[in-house]
């Protein structure tokens, strides 16, 4: 995919980290304030979007992050389902919340909640962007 | 209320615009227009969590429909043609359907409660064990992630599905050339 003009990619530049951290942010806080692992991965998927769109890619690159992006979102899921079996093992019950509850509004509260999160944005920030990878790499495998 | 009224009849006209206008671009707008419109409703109705998700989302795809358009063609050619005897059969099949559904809708409708006086059953339980019994003080995580984390897990699976569908359609490697 090719990239695009100078002053998008300045602008992007100077964006994509904050664009980053707010994803961060509202994974991490999805506890405590609107959002949580859906929201706070569709925005990092995002950042990475905006990353391809403005400088492009190549053909084997593409192909390539989209393998990693995959690997990532597989990741999430087992994460995901895996705190889901800790409850089962630990404490008898299918995504039970095991871990102790903690202060309420502190960061670490909530029990598995922030954990579930974490893998929930693993799984839907890295399955948003290699769908938009192999969406992205199809004019290259019509030509091959 | 009345904004809420005025959104709906904006997203109608927008659908409107986005199915029958020729020009793909425009047609991706207005789906645009649709969904900040219902971005826009949840705000009003106080769901920031569900506002969210719809404004990302919302641009997210619109980035993957404008990158495809640009790839691939501007120009709906499906719009224009010629009505043939099957398109005419299923638009009055699509009325008769929609005439039905519309009927089950207004006898439906009676039966709910007025809006903004949700009957509240399993909620009001919700927001009461939700901060003493998970800790997490935002209400909606609370019930995804925990009183109802399978359907979380469904959820996951219906993403998983959707991107290993795609992944087999765009693949490169078996195609026939």
């Amino acid at each position: 995919m090719k990239g695009m003009s100078l002053i998008v990619k300045t602008i992007t530049n100077v964006m994509i980290g904050f664009i980053f951290i707010y994803g961060v942010y509202i994974i991490l806080h999805g506890h405590l304030t609107p959002g949580g692992g859906f929201a706070g991965g569709v925005i990092i998927a995002g950042a990475l979007v905006l990353r391809v769109l403005a400088y492009g890619s190549e053909a084997g690159a593409e192909k390539r992050s989209e393998t990693r992006a995959s690997i990532f979102e597989s990741i999430g899921a087992l994460l995901f389902v895996g705190i889901a079996i800790a409850g089962l093992m630990l404490a008898g019950v299918f995504f039970r919340n095991f871990l102790p509850k903690g202060v309420p509004l502190n960061l670490l509260s909530g029990g598995i909640i922030p954990f579930c999160n974490i893998a929930i944005s693993f799984k839907v920030g890295a399955g948003l962007f290699s769908i938009f990878l192999s969406l992205a790499a199809v004019k290259y495998v019509m030509k091959d | 209320m009345i904004e809420l009224y005025l959104f709906l009849v904006f997203m109608i006209i927008a659908a409107f615009v986005a199915t029958e206008i020729k020009d793909l671009l425009a047609a991706v707008i207005s789906l645009g227009a649709v969904g900040f419109s219902v971005a826009i409703m949840f705000i009003l109705v106080q769901a920031p969590d569900l506002a969210i998700v719809q404004i990302v989302v919302e641009v997210v795809t619109i980035v993957i429909f404008v990158a495809v358009i640009f790839r691939t063609t501007h120009v709906d050619e499906t719009i224009g043609k010629k009505l043939t005897s099957s398109h005419v059969l299923s638009i009055v099949l699509y009325a008769f359907f929609a005439l039905i559904f519309f009927i089950a809708m207004v006898r439906a409708l009676q039966e709910l409660p007025a809006f903004g006086n949700a009957t509240m059953k399993v909620a009001s339980e919700y927001i009461r064990l939700g901060l003493p019994q998970t800790g997490g003080a935002n209400l909606v995580a609370d019930v995804i992630l925990d009183f109802r984390a399978l359907d979380t897990l469904g959820e996951a699976t219906v993403l998983f599905t959707s991107v290993i569908g795609v992944i087999a359609l765009m693949r490169s490697v078996g195609r026939k050339k």
